[in-house]
């Protein structure tokens, strides 16, 4: 195993980050909140962390997760702001509401986080690699598997 | 770093102290020597890193031997850093601080909790602290406590000497140790003394 860094290495690593993500999320008010319970629900569980490799992951599962509360406290749903073409093509997702939610909140967590970066955050896929500390393919299939289990469990 | 990204994480840093989180607070700070490191836990001043020595590896050594939870928290230390900017202008000679004595253990802390009872401007032979520590033929082991101790300049180890007055070892460098002998009146300003 390796040591845990101290925590205030990993949140200045990896704190612009968590807030661009969350920016994307939520929106630029609602972010500095989902930023503190981020990192406070962070820093509870850190000394308990097994795996320290992937801390931007770990750490963007969480914030993905304190943005899908936050939506269903303020009862809201997210705004992706895409492309137009892009969302034209296939791999696109209906209107999210709070079923579509909790089904990703209920997701393993590169899924779950591969596709709250994707139509969240509205992330490309080589983004979405960078963020979770994979490559692109990986996160190209954490996204295709999500999203078929999502349709499967909505169908 | 962003403007709202600092200020985020100043708000953090403040909800963690508020929740308990804190267990290890630090800051660096400025001294007549050089930069030094400042560390507690809630239980009292746990390290101070010397100018020679490298604060990164500290903060690491703190987070595997405490607890991973360290956090940058200036405010924390601001007592520690008073006391230490009132007596590097020779205007403190007893530092009334919480310690957390945690980093050592056994004799070297019984050691080091003798040497914390040397008065200022006083010193003692490395002997005399291997006594008091419960053995007096451990001179070398008490030798190791000093040059082990995680709270140099507030547990005086500098006031520590060989027998016959020659300035043995210092974590910080003998001339820092000189230095602190000369503030503290007990060696003449005069170099190669």
């Amino acid at each position: 195993m390796t040591a845990l860094p101290p925590f205030q290495t990993v949140l200045d690593e990896h704190s612009a980050a968590v807030m661009a993500v969350l920016r994307g999320a939520v929106g630029r008010d609602g972010a500095e909140d989902c930023f503190q319970e981020t990192f406070l629900a962070a820093l509870r569980a850190y000394p308990k962390l097994e795996d320290s490799r992937n801390l931007r992951g770990w750490l963007l599962t969480i914030a993905h997760r304190k943005a899908i509360d936050h939506h269903r406290a303020n009862g809201r749903k997210p705004t992706p702001v895409a492309d137009p073409a892009e969302l034209a093509t296939a791999d696109r997702l209906p209107e999210p509401d709070d079923g579509l939610w909790n089904a990703v909140g209920a997701l393993p967590p590169k899924q779950r986080a591969a596709v709250a970066l994707r139509y969240g955050s509205d992330l490309p896929h080589a983004e979405i690699a960078a963020a979770l500390g994979c490559t692109p393919e990986a996160a190209r299939r954490s996204l295709h598997e999500g999203l078929k289990r999502l349709r499967k469990e909505l169908a | 770093m962003s403007v709202a990204t600092t200020t985020a994480i100043e708000r953090f840093t403040a909800r963690a102290s508020e929740e308990g989180l804190l267990d290890v607070a630090y800051t660096r700070t400025d001294s007549p020597f050089g930069p030094l490191l400042l560390a507690k836990t809630p239980r009292g001043l746990v390290r101070v890193g010397l100018p020679n020595q490298d604060a990164d590896e500290l903060l690491v050594d703190l987070a595997t031997r405490l607890s991973p939870r360290v956090l940058e928290a200036p405010g924390e230390l601001d007592e520690v850093r008073r006391e230490l900017d009132l007596y590097f202008e020779g205007k403190l000679d007893s530092f009334d601080l919480p310690l957390d004595w945690r980093l050592s253990g056994g004799f070297r802390q019984r050691v080091l909790r003798a040497i914390n009872r040397i008065p200022y401007g006083q010193t003692r032979s490395y002997t005399e602290m291997a006594r008091k520590a419960g053995n007096e033929r451990a001179v070398r082991a008490a030798g190791t406590a000093c040059g082990s101790n995680p709270i140099p300049l507030v547990v005086p180890c500098h006031r520590v000497l060989r027998t016959g007055g020659a300035l043995g070892g210092y974590g910080g460098g003998l001339p820092m140790k000189q230095a602190l002998l000369e503030l503290e009146g007990v060696l003449d300003e005069s170099p190669g003394s």
